[in-house]
């Protein structure tokens, strides 16, 4: 598998990435999904790992986790579907979770899965800045994983410097004051909100989420951004049309 | 301006005041989506200041004595004195405007909010006792309010959802997961995370830190009076044992919170243990929980394997949580409080008896705490105070059902 830092660096057009809940629509289906999404393009993908709790998230996935749990899917599961397909599959993966879910299964033991799986990063929307300087920073170097940091706009400056300089394979940048889930379009606010962080020449790749929707809303924000990323229209896209669709989804947010 | 000053350095002290991060020991931090960072900092850098003014603490005193009716009535309970043999006091806390401790949370709150020039409001409500309260303090001040309720709280507890829409406040039902305090706390900060201008109003001593020591200096007003007021009817400004029931733990946070430095005075708090502990019906989190994350606070969380959160069960709305706050966690852990339980029977139980020979009707979330008396081996001299947290005018239907079975 490709490390995530690669993309932007061999990447000259918009960078997509797909988020999508692990054992979601059905429990097998992690596989498919990533395969199919690989196939279809995507430069690199978000595994979600279900969580019953998920305060970050709107209601498409909080449906989607819901569903994926009652598949019965669990983290060892997940690891085990993504070590299937660790030779295979080129396309760089990221984890996204809650961080209750690292400490239960234990942190050492979760990093060391991380990394068999043939993954360097990691999001985890709950785990704040302070925490990851004083109990995260040392164990995630230990493994040589990559925390990615969200930055709002109601994020500081001298916050988004520091958030910067721990950044290593990009930088979250939430499209607007939200949860997660599909909005049609993109609003002016949000559009001075994307050309002040963009404007501010950080040495980290920006990758826009949260809101993000469909060839437009992708292509406005990686005008101001490396990349954008594609999460609840795609879980909605899967719910209506199935797995087998997925090629059609990615052409129509690359091409219109 | 010397006031200020002095009243900024006037940080508490002791060992279970929170550190500089908010931790009770391993417990507590504030783990939120960076979405809700400056917003929790915003009232980190000034919630201690706000409090400590002598501005803050008129409104806030006057408040409490001519709207609330503070000071609640510290009771010497003789007929269940007598039948348990000890000397029982009640806390009437039930004596307070809208019914419960809740109110001298909202009270502080609000005034917190006023500072800081906030003018929407959202709470999370269990029994509805805190969204009552928090409608309450909105109609006093004339702010707009939008309370979170699960659903499955909307029908237990109706006369309550009837008493904060009389009061102009907005019932959100919360229709995820098992559709009760957990879920209208989620609903809740999702709501801020969309609404940053919000201010979150939050009913007990839970969630990322600084709110459970905010919630717990608000509370602290109850074993503040306790003292003086244990000393004029004992002679002694503590008590043997303090008893109180723990939903996230508010009202046992403010019962205890002027003791936990004083070892020789024991204190007790009262889980709910539904349909027994070990039923797979429960919400008592300190037996069935270990060390997680919920609604921001490192704590003791009932989970799966996999941290997954489990779906707690109590017939008491208000302790039926999945979590617990982290001083209370910390207080397990180091010894510092015991920690009893009672089952939905035990509580219904001792509701009626509390009811018939003091002809007081507690809160269903109080009466776990008046059931662990018979459990207990009991001195004739012993001082015991019991919290009576809330009155029980919104759980008739309940009481009348069991009633007639
Ligand atoms: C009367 C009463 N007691 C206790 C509680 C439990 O909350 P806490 O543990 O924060 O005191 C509630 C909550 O709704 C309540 O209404």
């Amino acid at each position: 598998m490709n490390s995530i830092k690669n993309i932007f660096q061999t990447k000259n057009r918009e960078v997509l990435s797909i988020y999508f809940t692990a054992g979601f629509p059905n429990l097998e289906d992690t596989k498919t999904v990533i395969e199919e999404l690989e196939k279809a393009g995507v430069d690199f993908i978000e595994v979600g790992l279900p969580y019953s709790d998920p305060l970050a998230d709107g209601p498409t996935i909080q449906n989607s986790s819901q569903k994926a749990l009652q598949n019965g899917i669990n983290l060892d599961i997940v690891f085990e579907q993504l070590m299937t397909i660790k030779n295979s599959n080129k396309t760089p993966l990221v984890l996204m979770g809650y961080l209750n879910q690292m400490l239960k299964y234990g942190e050492d033991k979760f990093c060391q899965k991380v990394v068999d799986c043939g993954i360097d990063t990691v999001i985890l929307p709950d785990l704040p800045m302070v925490e990851y300087e004083n109990h995260y920073r040392h164990l995630f170097e230990k493994y040589g994983i990559n925390n990615v940091f969200l930055i709002t706009p109601q994020t500081t400056e001298d916050r988004i410097r520091k958030i910067d300089s721990y950044s290593k394979s990009f930088i979250y940048m939430v499209a607007s004051s939200s949860i997660t889930g599909a909005k049609g379009e993109i609003s002016q606010q949000q559009i001075d909100y994307f050309q002040r962080i963009k404007s501010m020449n950080l040495k980290g790749n920006l990758v826009i989420g949260f809101g993000i929707s469909d060839h437009k809303t992708f292509s406005k924000a990686c005008e101001y951004a490396n990349g954008a990323i594609i999460g609840s229209a795609f879980i909605n896209f899967l719910e209506e049309k199935g797995i087998d669709k997925i090629y059609e989804f990615i052409s129509s947010i690359r091409n219109n | 301006m010397l006031l200020a000053m002095t009243a900024k350095n006037k940080k508490m002290k002791g060992k279970f005041q929170p550190d500089k991060n908010g931790y009770f020991g391993q417990f507590g931090g504030a783990f939120i989506p960076e979405l809700l960072y400056p917003n929790v900092k915003e009232l980190e850098d000034n919630y201690i200041q706000i409090i400590e003014s002598e501005e803050f603490q008129k409104e806030y005193k006057s408040l409490l004595k001519d709207f609330v009716g503070r000071p609640s009535p510290l009771y010497f309970a003789k007929r269940l004195s007598e039948k348990y043999g000890a000397q029982i006091y009640l806390k009437r806390e039930d004596l307070n405007h809208t019914g419960a401790h809740k109110i001298n949370n909202t009270i502080g709150q609000i005034l917190i909010a006023q500072k800081l020039g906030k003018t929407k409001i959202i709470a999370e409500t269990g029994a509805g006792q805190h969204g009552v309260a928090t409608a309450t303090v909105c109609a006093l001040m004339g702010l707009e309010c939008t309370v979170f309720m699960g659903e499955k709280d909307i029908v237990r507890q109706a006369p309550n959802v009837a008493r904060m829409k009389m009061l102009g406040a907005k019932v959100v039902p919360a229709t995820s997961g098992s559709k009760t305090l957990k879920d209208a706390t989620n609903e809740a900060i999702r709501y801020w995370i969309q609404h940053p201008e919000t201010f979150y109003l939050i009913g007990s001593v839970v969630g990322p830190h600084p709110h459970p020591d905010m919630v717990a200096r608000l509370q602290a007003v109850i074993s503040e009076e306790m003292k003086w007021q244990l000393k004029e009817k004992t002679g002694n400004e503590n008590p043997d044992t303090i008893i109180a029931c723990v939903g996230g733990g508010s009202n046992a946070a403010g019962a205890f919170y002027h003791y936990m430095d004083d070892e020789e005075v024991e204190l007790i708090a009262v889980e709910a243990a539904g349909l027994g502990v070990n039923s797979g019906e429960s919400a008592a989190t300190s037996q069935l929980g270990q060390v997680g994350i919920i609604h921001g606070s490192k704590t003791i969380l009932m989970q799966d394997e996999y941290g997954q959160i489990v779906e707690p069960y109590s017939i008491s709305a208000g302790l039926d949580y999945p979590g617990v706050g982290p001083l209370h966690a910390f207080l397990f852990e180091s010894g510092r409080a015991k920690f009893m339980n009672a089952t939905d029977k035990e509580a219904l139980d001792a509701a009626f008896e509390l009811t018939k020979i003091e002809g007081i009707i507690p809160a269903l979330e109080t009466a776990h705490a008046l059931a662990v008396l018979p459990k207990m081996t009991l001195r004739k001299d012993q001082v015991i105070v019991i919290n009576l947290s809330g009155r029980g005018d919104k759980d008739l239907e309940t009481f009348i059902k069991h009633l007639e079975e």
